[in-house]
């Protein structure tokens, strides 16, 4: 099987060899790749969509079918994800273990007996027992509120810096997530819980979906983003923009609450009671 | 001699791809763990992504984000100047989409575990047959 594999890999990269020696050099501004539509996107994007970063202007208005359909690609893997792993089916676990919080001491319960629910000294903690780390405890909780902020000016600055919808939805994820393996599972899902980031899930393509749909209730293409110029009341160029903005919020809620979702149902196997 | 170095050197975009390429295809052939099929199949995009981006690359170019974009008095905007903007779209699309497959390949590798108890083909495939 090993050496059929390395028959079969040399064959391949023996083929793509070939091919590339065909290829234009690297850095070369006469490639294929770069004479064709790509300066017409440099040339007249500003002038068309008032957004001078260009990969914006193209992802969210040029080629707004695609990115709409990769947001969906994105949704349907959230939707996937919980129909193979999610659990619903409770059981009861056995043994608990709380941690009482001004000693430090683990305390474990059998059965049905339980520590008062609003009790603010004890704290449940995973079977696996972890101890109590206050420094990552408290890094984390510095971090995260300032890596959301980030995220938010990628996603809201993306016209006019490195950013976007997609990349600021996996930093605002990220920050959700390390805030999940820094505490618990359990903590982040009173925070985001997992109706909420399912609705989120829905909600970031319904917003890319209701954008489109709205231009054409005003009479033009879906998608086209100029005939929001009606309703906001500014020039068809600006409004290309501020349609791209509208677009690149849909997407950000929509990756951010994928990754969330995706996680909690691969930390915790889909029981979403006790994660890593 | 220096002609096959100049190629060597001017297409050094092409030789790291095909590497990582054939990497990830022979760790998915030949790798008997699931986890790893899936590492292969990271690699595999990684050199797709790595491919894509360096062919919209241009030398003496920069970022494509137009200098003084609203205001272009004076300020004639050439091809030339920015990179080819049209790869970076696709891949920065393909990345996230990367990221949500890994996402259900995992949730994949996670039943399979829960229902069979192991992630080696070999198992599986002989436990498939029983």
């Amino acid at each position: 099987m090993k050496k059929l594999a390395i028959v079969i890999v040399l064959m391949f990269g023996g083929l793509l060899f070939y091919s590339a020696l065909e290829f234009p050099p690297w850095g070369d501004p006469q490639a294929p790749a770069s004479t064709h539509v790509s300066p017409r996107y440099i040339e007249q994007a500003v002038s068309e969509t008032s957004v001078p970063n260009l990969v914006t202007a193209v992802l969210a208005d040029y080629r707004g079918y695609d990115t709409m359909f990769e947001t969906i690609v994105i949704f349907s893997a959230g939707v996937a994800c919980l129909l193979l792993l999610r659990v619903y089916r409770r059981e009861e676990m056995e043994t608990r273990l709380y941690r009482h919080l001004p000693t430090g001491i683990t305390l474990r319960v059998k059965g049905e007996r339980k520590i008062p629910k609003d009790s603010q000294d004890f704290e449940q903690i995973d079977l696996t027992w972890v101890p109590y780390d206050l420094a990552v405890k408290t890094t984390c909780r510095m971090i995260v509120p300032f890596s959301m902020i980030f995220a938010l000016y990628v996603i809201a600055h993306g016209h006019h810096s490195p950013g976007g919808g997609f990349q600021g939805g996996v930093i605002l994820g990220a920050s959700v997530i390390l805030y999940a393996i820094s505490h618990n599972l359990r903590l982040s899902l009173l925070r985001i819980s997992e109706r909420l980031a399912v609705l989120l899930c829905g909600l970031g393509v319904f917003i890319y979906a209701g954008t489109g749909l709205l231009c054409t209730l005003y009479g033009a293409n879906y998608l086209d983003y100029s005939a929001l110029s009606q309703l906001l009341g500014v020039d068809p160029v600006t409004a290309r923009s501020h349609g791209i903005l509208m677009v690149e919020i849909g997407v950000g809620i929509s990756v951010m609450a994928v990754m969330v979702h995706l996680y909690y149902n691969l930390a915790s196997a889909g029981r979403h009671d006790e994660g890593l | 001699m220096s002609e096959l170095l100049l190629l060597i050197i001017s297409k050094i975009n092409y030789w790291v791809y095909i590497l990582l390429m054939m990497i990830g295809l022979y760790a998915i052939i030949s790798k008997n763990n699931l986890v790893k099929k899936i590492i292969g199949m990271n690699i595999f995009q990684t050199a797709v992504i790595l491919f894509f981006i360096s062919i919209g690359a241009k030398k003496n170019a920069t970022i494509p984000i137009i200098e003084h974009g609203l205001h272009p008095e004076g300020h004639a905007v050439r091809a030339v100047d920015y990179i080819n903007p049209l790869p970076h779209v696709l891949m920065l699309t393909a990345i996230v989409v990367a990221v949500a497959t890994l996402g259900v390949a995992l949730a994949l590798v996670v039943k399979i575990y829960q229902q069979y108890g192991t992630l080696e083909e070999n198992d599986l495939i002989s436990m498939l047959k029983e």
